[in-house]
């Protein structure tokens, strides 16, 4: 898979380097997006649902700004202006919002590769719901990339993209990022304007970066955080975010959950993970276990509360406003319900009955207003944990990526990939994925990306990227895909 | 998907054995204020441009098959 990424060094440098390169007058901003146009029409990974063409202007909105003309892919979830945006759904198929969303928008100065593939309408583990295919694994073409921002990750780790955007609801940047051996960064909740973002479930998504180091994630965040007036739960980041220059852990307090089931993952994984603290005891930080006694409920929290809001912000697609409009000759009922029955794949048909179901009247107290509950006792264990540890750190997946179809006919099986990554959102705190090693799969084959996720109180992104930055350094994890282990 | 959802719900039910009497709900993690601002006109959405992504639309508004069936 060596010629997906780009051939000559351009294609080898991460962000903060390109722009480095940018203000020195080496390279321009148009010299950059032109390779990655090329690259990004070479896409062999299904990663991408559009792509810039060379030499036209692509989406309205990002205006002139700081990041020189730096191109950017961005999940198919956010809204841009006159660009397709589908959510990888047939419902959207064709759809051209007016506006753009304001994550977008404020990559000022930036300018817009592609939109990525994603699991249709960010509800999946593997990208395998998306109406427009599957994404393939740069590493491994025969495994999944993780989801649900997919081609994001693809994108970046193959060499597609230099850096993407995506959301996650429960693990959805987090996840993919550790399967394609990328950083990924999913911040408090409301550090990021979620205007024009399609919605899935409201009081958890959120955007963030995926990128090829701690730095890029840094860089990314700071330009995309921040209040809008559009969004009543944004807050920002108070003071922004610097670039970390932190290089030792010294008097950080890092900790495991005691109820870590090292049974649920896969040997491979687990090595890397304790090589992993044993890498941060190493550079002065402490290692601790805490107790976190219902994160093993937040399967079952996450799994009620994320559909019963997407039941509710799914309503909206019913062949009036926008998108897909099926027998437009009869009735408004039948319309509304052949529309939704043919512009829906099965995983949304899935969780928008299970969300209906847990609000209904009878059931709401037994699903919905119980998970809400646990989601309370969540948030308490986090506040524990935090009051002697600065960080909970955990696997950020328990399997490496597994292969295309392994996982398709059980539904449940495809959840629990997001295990380690759910309590965290339904707590809202900001937590990082980055590349730790590598490791064999289970039944064996090539050494695949394993992620260690590093988890911090709500809005202690900079300290989280501090140690982030501290950790990628000594771990020195430089291998890429269609490189083998001693390349 | 019957079999499937019955599964999820199987799974979900584990919460049913916490002991959750008096654990306040938690819908939203950030703590909302009320914003309050000055009752000012702005510009909206230009009509055309909204109905643009439509199906149908006549008459400035989205046109929709009748709510009714007909009785033929």
């Amino acid at each position: 898979m060596s010629s997906q990424r780009g051939e000559n060094e351009l294609g080898e440098l991460r962000v903060h380097e390109l722009l480095a390169r940018i203000a020195d007058g080496e390279l321009s901003g148009d010299e950059i997006f032109s390779t990655y146009v090329e690259a990004a029409i070479g896409d062999e990974l299904n990663a991408y649902l559009w792509r810039a063409e060379p030499g036209k202007p692509g989406c309205a909105g990002m205006g002139d700004g700081p990041l020189s003309g730096m191109p950017v892919a961005v999940k198919d979830i956010f809204c841009t202006e006159g660009v397709e945006t589908t959510a990888a759904s047939r419902i959207l198929a064709g759809y051209r919002p007016p506006y753009t969303a304001t994550a977008v928008r404020k990559l000022t100065g930036a300018r817009l590769l592609g939109k990525t593939n994603m699991d249709e309408f960010a509800m999946g583990s593997s990208n395998e719901n998306s109406a427009f295919g599957p994404v393939l694994n740069p590493w491994d073409t025969g495994r999944v990339p993780g989801g649900s921002s997919g081609g994001s990750a693809a994108a970046v780790a193959g060499g597609l993209a230099p850096w993407a955007i995506g959301t996650d609801t429960g693990g959805s940047i987090r996840q993919p990022a550790a399967l394609c051996g990328i950083v990924g960064l999913k911040p408090t909740y409301g550090a990021v304007s979620r205007y024009g973002m399609i919605a899935f479930a409201s009081s958890l998504d959120q955007c963030g970066p995926l990128t090829r180091s701690v730095t890029d994630a840094a860089l990314l965040l700071d330009v995309v955080q921040g209040r809008d007036p559009c969004d009543s739960t944004s807050v920002g980041v108070q003071g922004g975010i610097e670039a970390p220059s932190r290089e030792n852990l010294s008097g950080l307090r890092f900790a495991v959950p005691a109820e870590l089931t090292h049974d649920a993952i896969e040997p491979g994984v687990r090595t890397v993970f304790e090589a992993t603290l044993g890498k941060i005891e190493e550079l002065g930080g402490e290692i601790s276990e805490v107790p976190l006694p219902h994160a093993e409920h937040g399967i079952s929290a996450y799994y009620v509360i994320a559909p019963a809001e997407a039941s509710s912000n799914l309503a909206r697609y019913d062949g009036v406003r926008y998108g897909l409009r099926e027998n437009g000759d009869r009735d408004l009922i039948d319309m509304y319900e052949t529309t939704r029955a043919a512009g829906f794949g099965a995983e949304v048909k899935r969780r928008i009955m299970l969300g209906t179901y847990a609000l209904s009247s009878g059931y709401y107290e037994a699903y919905y207003g119980r998970a809400q509950r646990v989601r309370t006792k969540i948030v308490e264990d986090f506040d524990a944990a935090f009051t002697s540890a600065d960080f909970v750190v955990t696997p950020t997946s328990p399997s490496v990526a597994f292969g295309l179809g392994e996982k398709t006919d059980d539904p449940l099986a495809m959840y629990m990939n997001d295990f380690f990554t759910v309590p965290m959102s339904l707590a809202g705190i900001p937590a990082i994925s980055i590349p730790a090693g590598l490791a064999e799969p289970e039944g064996g084959g090539p050494s695949l990306p394993v992620g260690f996720q590093i988890a911090a109180p709500a809005f202690a992104e900079q300290r989280l990227l501090d140690a982030a930055y501290a950790l990628e350094l000594g771990i020195g994890f430089d291998a890429k895909p269609g490189e083998d282990e001693n390349g | 998907m019957a079999g499937e959802l019955s599964g999820i719900l199987e799974h979900v039910d584990r919460i049913a054995k916490l002991e959750l009497e008096n654990v306040p709900p938690t819908a939203h993690v950030v703590e909302l204020e009320n914003v309050l601002r000055a009752d000012e006109p702005r510009p909206s959405w230009p009509r055309q441009e909204m109905l643009e992504p439509a199906p149908d639309s006549a008459s400035g508004a989205f046109r929709v098959p009748s709510p009714q069936a007909e009785s033929e």
